[in-house]
């Protein structure tokens, strides 16, 4: 299958590039990946505040053995997928993207990290603590899409 | 076999999962891991206010909602019907700083202390739940991505933006743990 230029918002890190559209019943299969994936989150309490502490703190190998793992995985996958030229479900080429570096990236990740260390939770984990029954993460959601709304608003004032 | 599942998981194989999450999605749906992108789809969802950052066909985008709204569906089984009974285990240097601090719960993972319900209209509140998450939600989307659409997907696809951004979220990490949290809790 031939793939066609898809637009995508500005600088979005997981685009959809499947050409292919997708129904309702065809989305949900990302909702058993979420759920494995949620999982994972909390049987390993990489959710757990506790954890976030211990890493920043340098006390416990736990969260950098768990994201260096990942990585180390994902790289050797992601490099098999291009070697071997490896298609979708539907037969169609995996698009990745090329980052481009902008000041952005050490401006709001240095934000990222000190809001982080707060919360103990990464936009992930947040989602698995409110599943987890800890409600009062629910507001820690709510502000996160303020922040996330803020900064929309703001894009083209802020340095990048 | 349940009774190993309900065992807290191991780092290596919590890893190997994870890692696995970014080819499954690249093949299943020529999807690019990323989780923070979610909140910005809620927004033009739901308040996109003429916005040009949020002026999108957050439609077509949708797997990202499945995708978060399974990671919440996966919280929720794995506390109500794969939790370890026994408290979380923290290691005892981490435990005797945060007893400093003042926290008290080491028995969840989340210490009641700050993350309970009673404590949203509190000054604690304010800090854990409405500034850092701010922090969150405006950090991430002005670096580009979290430790999912950086860390994990941007290195595993040798991104060098994506290695700056992690270790720029490793910074704020330690400065917040190690200067702002000791004053922080001086508050309360």
């Amino acid at each position: 299958m031939k793939n066609t230029q898809i637009e995508h918002p500005i600088e979005c890190e997981a685009p959809n590039e499947q050409v292919k559209s997708e129904s309702f019943t065809s989305n949900l299969k990302y909702a058993i990946v979420g759920t494995i994936f949620g999982i994972v989150f909390v049987k390993a309490e990489i959710i757990s505040w506790f954890r976030i502490q211990e890493m920043f703190r340098l006390q416990s190998f736990f969260m950098y053995g768990v994201i260096g793992t990942a990585v180390v995985v994902g790289m050797i996958l992601v490099f098999l997928i291009k070697k071997l030229n490896i298609k979708t479900l539907d037969g169609e080429k995996v698009v990745l993207h090329d980052k481009t570096f902008n000041k952005g990236q050490i401006y709001g990740g240095l934000i990222f990290g000190l809001g982080w260390a707060i919360t103990g939770a990464c936009p992930g984990p947040l989602f698995a603590q409110i599943g987890s029954g800890f409600l009062a993460v629910f507001v820690t959601f709510l502000s996160a899409l303020a922040g996330t709304w803020t900064y929309g608003y703001l894009r083209n004032k802020l340095p990048h | 076999m349940l009774e190993l599942i309900r065992q807290p998981w191991h780092w290596a194989f919590a890893g190997v999962l994870i890692g696995l999450t970014v080819p499954t999605l690249l093949l299943i749906g020529n999807k690019s891991f990323g989780i923070s992108s979610s909140l910005r789809h809620i927004c033009a969802a739901c308040l996109p206010a003429n916005i040009p950052f949020f002026k999108y066909d957050w439609k077509k985008e949708a797997w990202n909602l499945f995708f978060v709204f399974g990671v919440l569906l996966g919280g929720f089984i794995a506390t109500n019907f794969l939790s370890n009974p026994n408290p979380i285990v923290v290691n005892p240097a981490t435990v005797q700083d945060l007893k400093a601090l003042g926290i008290t719960d080491f028995n969840h993972l989340m210490p009641q202390d700050l993350f309970s319900v009673e404590n949203i209209f509190t000054i604690k509140g304010l800090i854990f739940f409405v500034i850092g998450g701010f922090m969150v939600g405006f950090g991430t989307r002005y670096a580009g991505g979290c430790t999912s659409g950086h860390a994990i997907m941007g290195i595993s696809n040798l991104q060098v933006p994506s290695i700056i951004a992690t270790c720029c979220f490793m910074i704020g990490g330690f400065m917040m743990t190690n200067f702002f949290l000791p004053l922080i809790f001086k508050l309360f």
